[in-house]
């Protein structure tokens, strides 16, 4: 029988010692069904998400719901949206009660008085062109600027197919700008000419997203194991898709047999009764969603399935580690 | 102090249990180190346990609060958590 220790050396035992019982255990709330950009390919719009339930408004109501998740067992909260900074309150009963981080484009910036030390992920969708094709300005221009010298701030890169090749010149700017960054690929929900995923560009950006890690140590959060796993839709020989997939809503978990999956996850919805299928959107083909987070969970819950050789676990190793870290469990 | 006979029975259960729940693979219950760290060094999460803690209830008549899952770190842990669960249910 293989053991954690029979397969790492010293060091490499102490780093899965310092994460093996961090037992994360995310929801994913959307905070609102506003947005300030409307970006093509965002999967909150294109599938109707901001449609699914009316907002609640009453921030004591907001309150209750965050201490009820506390006592459901989550010790990670992750605000999407529409767009969260539109309504400050309702991330601070979050903020107040739980370990939160918070998606934003960044526009708002999050006053660092009220919330001193949350985690705050900022997207990206490429370089000026694209930004202000896909989302219609530079979005970056401002949040950078919003957020200069901010050390709970990086940035998440979602890449498309047109940026083979120019993802250099995007990371560099994020890096000089003093951010750290992790990427992550598009899905086109919306179908956007040009920006869905060939087998052939899967294998390129894979390619040049582990240059970026290798030239780009300091600024770039991420690892090769999960490039190879996003990239190729595949983990230990098994394809990625709805069988798979460990981020489903758990009371809607009617699969059989049951895969690993996230313990408690929920992704509920702006009216705190009603909840989402996934972590992304119910009308997305699994079998070619990249979302990131998911593809990082689908490693994370497979930790035995890794504990076949010592390069297996050294990259199960490393997912968590890059995980933990965007999520501050543990230190950059 | 040696080992009553009831916890040693429980040892054998719980890891023939964890063997099949986990489906592991060149071991058999009596070369299971029941003094092992289950996490650290075999590499189980929490929902393993949860899986393993489901079993143990149905067999045993007990409720395992996953709060404390932390303190079931091997087997002879557990086995010492039910032997006190099981005595002070019949207490």
């Amino acid at each position: 029988m293989q053991t954690v220790s029979s397969l790492l050396d010293k060091q490499w035992y102490e780093r899965y010692k310092a994460i093996s019982r961090l037992n994360i255990r995310s929801s994913i709330y959307d905070v609102t069904n506003q947005c300030n950009l409307r970006c093509k390919g965002c999967f909150f719009f294109s599938s109707d998400e901001h449609k699914a339930a009316p907002e609640e408004t009453d921030i004591a109501r907001w309150e209750a719901f965050v201490e009820k998740e506390q006592e459901r067992g989550v010790n990670l909260a992750i605000l999407i949206g529409g767009e969260p900074t539109l309504h400050l309150d309702r991330v601070e009963a979050f903020y107040k009660r739980l370990p939160t981080f918070c998606a934003t484009n960044g526009l708002i910036k999050v006053p660092r008085d009220r919330f001193p030390d949350m985690m705050v992920g900022i997207s990206l969708w490429g370089d000026e062109e694209d930004e202000k094709l896909l989302r219609g300005k530079d979005a970056f221009a401002v949040s950078s600027r919003n957020y200069v010298g901010d050390p709970n701030t990086y940035y998440l890169y979602t890449i498309t197919p047109r940026q083979i090749g120019r993802t250099e010149r995007v990371i560099r700017r994020i890096a000089e700008a003093g951010f750290k960054v992790h990427m992550q690929l598009l899905s086109n929900d919306e179908g956007v000419e040009g920006f869905t995923w060939t087998a052939s560009q899967l294998a390129d950006i894979r390619a040049e997203m582990d240059a970026m890690l290798d030239r780009y140590p300091r600024a770039v959060i991420s690892c090769r194991y999960y490039h190879e796993v996003i990239t190729t839709g595949r983990m230990l020989g098994r394809p990625f898709g709805w069988m798979e997939c460990p981020s489903v809503t758990e009371p809607m978990d009617d699969r059989q047999p049951q895969p690993k999956r996230l313990i408690r996850f929920i992704r509920w919805a702006a009216d705190l009764q009603t909840m989402h299928r996934c972590c992304t959107s119910a009308t997305r083909d699994c079998r070619t969603c990249k979302d990131g987070a998911a593809h990082m969970s689908w490693v994370m819950v497979n930790k035995r399935a890794h504990l076949t050789s010592a390069k297996d676990l050294q990259n199960w190793i490393e997912v968590y580690e890059m995980f933990a870290k965007l999520y501050r469990f543990i230190p950059w | 102090m040696p080992e009553s006979k009831e916890i040693q029975e429980l040892i054998l259960r719980i890891a023939k249990i964890i063997i099949d729940e986990l489906k592991l693979e060149d071991i058999t219950p009596e070369k299971f180190d029941p003094d092992m760290d289950l996490v650290d060094e075999l590499g189980v999460d929490s929902m393993d346990l949860a899986t393993v803690a489901l079993v143990l209830q149905d067999e045993y008549g007990v409720f395992i609060d996953e709060d404390d899952y932390p303190k079931l770190k091997s087997i002879r842990l557990i086995a010492g958590y039910l032997q006190s669960r099981l005595q002070g249910a019949k207490g």
